[in-house]
């Protein structure tokens, strides 16, 4: 094990520089609700992923935001296990019927002020799978959303560069 | 024998294959059903089709696999639960999406159909929706006995599903799932849509394995279609099926020590994954490498530099993964974890034909690309590796064994891929029905497939290698303390998307 941990001290970081925050995303941000944009939350913001019925893709690239490449807390972001933690709903899937409640539940758990962050293409407008009899549809037609990454899934360069337009968001 | 020699039938499907599909009468389910309570055959699958349903059956020693139908008289049928309990779930899924009844069967509270959808049974004759969210969990009753209700909502970056521990201080006494929550009607949405959008469906089924259900959805089809892939096609499917085998496991392992507190494991193995991923990005375009697969080949070919990219990733994971290995297995206190946790005794794998790691880590040799040797793996080297103590450990070395494998495979592949085209015509279908399967990293999914005269889905069926394996998972945590289960499950990995549909 100490063979390992020296190895990494002397090889030197694989964690990669950040990208420029999205544009299309700020510009996004800029236009969704301002009520609570004047609270300064400091540079840190937690997380809580919500899979609403996405078929696990999305997730897999949200957990790779944690890897040595990615490093998400170097940016004060982090991903809590309680929704009463968290700052950020970060919602995959289409929302299945069978999951509309518990993802409603989730989001009134959450303490204000809150954002939602809409995470895939499915999230966006139902994907591949609208208009089924088991879907709800988009994230949202069922809670209000600050924040939409497309991609099927979006990688985690996509991911990591909504996140930072959010976080200069908040920050202003 | 083949297996329909043994069973009373009548009509033989004349375009079904590669496999035979027959029809059978009371005589024939029962003499299927008592083939599989003895262990003579595994059941791979059970699926409505009103009027019908299906039931595939595998013949494991001579690799060889056939499907029954029965048509229900008035929406009914004999229960396999009622002596196969691996057929249970499915019969409860059968019952909500088509309204068909399994006679006699243990246990017909509804599975899929939460209370929440505006229809009932969505895919067999429609009635008004059944909007009753209760649900009567088993009872577990006795002094000091708890219950700790968890999910559907999870308390970290994962699928959604409803575990109910009954416990008894801190060991648990009983685990009942609930699952369902992300049903997304994925077969309904088949029905009717063009080939290529079926595919896409198929291969959004569950993310982890989209490489997988592209692979199985392409050969029923192929294999309905009497169409060959081109060998190049062949051998990248092989390729990629093996990159995301190998991501997964690096991902698993890792995620299994951090559910044992082990972190440096886990990012040491979130390392590899992510070299993984970007060497399939490298040469498919798509980290997950969704889409690439397709009935008759491949969407895409590889790009110039992809063979090359793979040919690193190999070299590299070589120079560390050894070293990740004796990390796993001389940190004492990871091992005290994983030893005799969660065990999964053999007859009751081979009873569930529990596929993957979860089979082979309990005694189950299969694996479809041995056992039914579909292309390329007939041409390919490797080893089925197997243990039988069943725990979390050996679900662990299984893991690491495959990583080895999967290294072996991709080299020969490199090797062997020969120039061409990537894609077979697919002309015309007149309608057919074919069955296709392919070894996702946990283990086997199987596509049933009906085309129509002008190319467009009848109905496709897909099981998830999960459906065997989630109920090994309330056996395995019998008796082990609640602090465990997120190792446990970890260790099955099992599908929510790919169950639910
Ligand atoms: S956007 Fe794509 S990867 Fe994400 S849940 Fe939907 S189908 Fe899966």
């Amino acid at each position: 094990m100490r063979k390992i941990l020296f190895e990494g001290i002397v090889q030197g970081s694989l964690t990669e520089r950040p990208p420029a925050a999205d544009e299309t995303a700020l510009a996004e941000l800029a236009e969704s609700v301002n009520r609570a944009a004047q609270i300064k939350l400091g540079r840190s913001l937690s997380i809580r992923q919500v899979d609403a019925g996405s078929c696990n893709g999305c997730e897999l690239e949200i957990h790779a935001l944690n890897n040595a490449f990615y490093d998400l807390e170097r940016f004060g972001l982090r991903f809590v296990a309680s929704p009463r933690h968290a700052d950020v709903l970060m919602v995959t899937g289409p929302v299945t019927k069978n999951m509309r409640e518990a993802l409603e539940r989730t989001y009134n758990a959450t303490p204000d002020p809150k954002w939602v962050i809409a995470v895939g293409s499915c999230a966006a407008d139902g994907g591949v799978f609208a208009g089924s009899y088991a879907v709800e549809g988009a994230v949202r037609d069922v809670i209000p959303v600050d924040l939409h990454i497309r991609g099927c899934p979006p990688s985690p360069v996509d991911l990591l560069k909504g996140l930072l337009a959010l976080l200069q968001y908040v920050e202003r | 024998m083949a297996i329909l020699d043994t069973i009373t039938h009548s009509d033989v499907a004349d375009r079904h294959r590669p496999w035979p599909r027959a029809q059978v009468n009371d005589e024939g389910w029962r003499q299927a059903i008592d083939q599989l309570a003895t262990g003579r055959l595994v059941l791979l699958g059970l699926w409505g089709d009103a009027p019908m349903v299906h039931m595939a059956l595998l013949d494991e020693p001579a690799g060889e696999a056939a499907v029954i139908s029965y048509v229900c008289k008035s929406g009914k049928y004999p229960s396999v639960g009622a002596r196969h309990a691996p057929a249970i779930r499915l019969e409860r899924a059968i019952s909500d999406l088509f309204g068909l009844e399994a006679v006699n069967a243990p246990d017909t509270r509804p599975w899929l159909d939460l209370g929440f959808w505006d229809v009932r049974h969505p895919l067999g004759k429609k009635a008004a929706a059944r909007r009753q969210v209760s649900y009567d969990f088993l009872p577990a009753e006795g002094e000091g006995l708890h219950q700790i209700p968890v999910g559907p909502v999870h308390a970290g970056i994962i699928e959604p599903g409803h575990f109910r521990f009954t416990a008894n201080g801190e060991h648990v006494v009983r685990l009942e799932q609930r699952l369902g929550w992300v049903h997304k009607g994925i077969e309904s949405l088949m029905q009717g849509a063009k080939l290529e959008q079926a595919a896409r469906l198929a291969a959004r089924t569950s993310g982890d394995s989209t490489v997988a259900y592209a692979f199985a959805f392409a050969q029923a089809a192929e294999a309905a279609m009497q169409i060959k892939a081109p060998l190049r096609a062949s051998y990248l499917r092989a390729l990629m099926a093996e990159l995301e085998r190998l991501a997964n496991h690096f991902g698993d392992i890792g995620a299994i020590c951090n559910d044992a507190s082990f972190a440096l494991m886990q990012a040491q193995c979130a390392i590899l994954r992510e070299r993984t991923l970007r060497a399939a990005e490298a040469g498919f375009g798509h980290r997950l490498m969704m889409d690439v697969i397709v009935p008759g080949g491949l969407s895409r070919d590889i790009a110039p530099k992809g063979l090359a990219e793979a040919a690193a990733l190999v070299a590299a994971v070589r120079g560390v993964f050894a070293d990740l290995i004796e990390l796993y297995d001389n940190t004492a206190s990871l091992q005290d974890r994983t030893v005799t946790t969660g065990i999964v005794k053999p007859e009751l794998a081979a009873q569930f034909g529990a596929g993957g790691y979860v089979g082979r880590a309990s005694g189950r040799t299969f694996d479809a690309r041995r056992a039914l040797a579909y292309a390329p793996y007939d041409k390919l080297s490797f080893e089925v590796p197997v243990r039988d103590e069943g725990d979390v450990n050996a679900r662990v070395w299984l893991r690491i064994r495959e990583v080895e494998q999967s290294l072996s495979l991709i080299e020969q592949i490199l090797g062997a891929v020969p120039a061409g085209a990537i894609k077979a015509p697919l002309g015309r279908a007149k309608s057919c029905e074919g069955l296709g399967f392919a070894e996702a990293f946990r283990g086997d999914v199987l596509v049933w497939l009906r085309i129509n005269g002008n190319s467009r889905v009848a109905r496709c069926h897909l099981r998830d290698a999960s459906w065997f394996q989630w109920p090994l998972l309330e056996a395995a945590i019998e008796g082990n303390i609640v602090a465990d289960f997120p190792l446990c499950n970890k260790s099955f990995n099992c599908s929510y998307s790919g169950h639910d549909l």
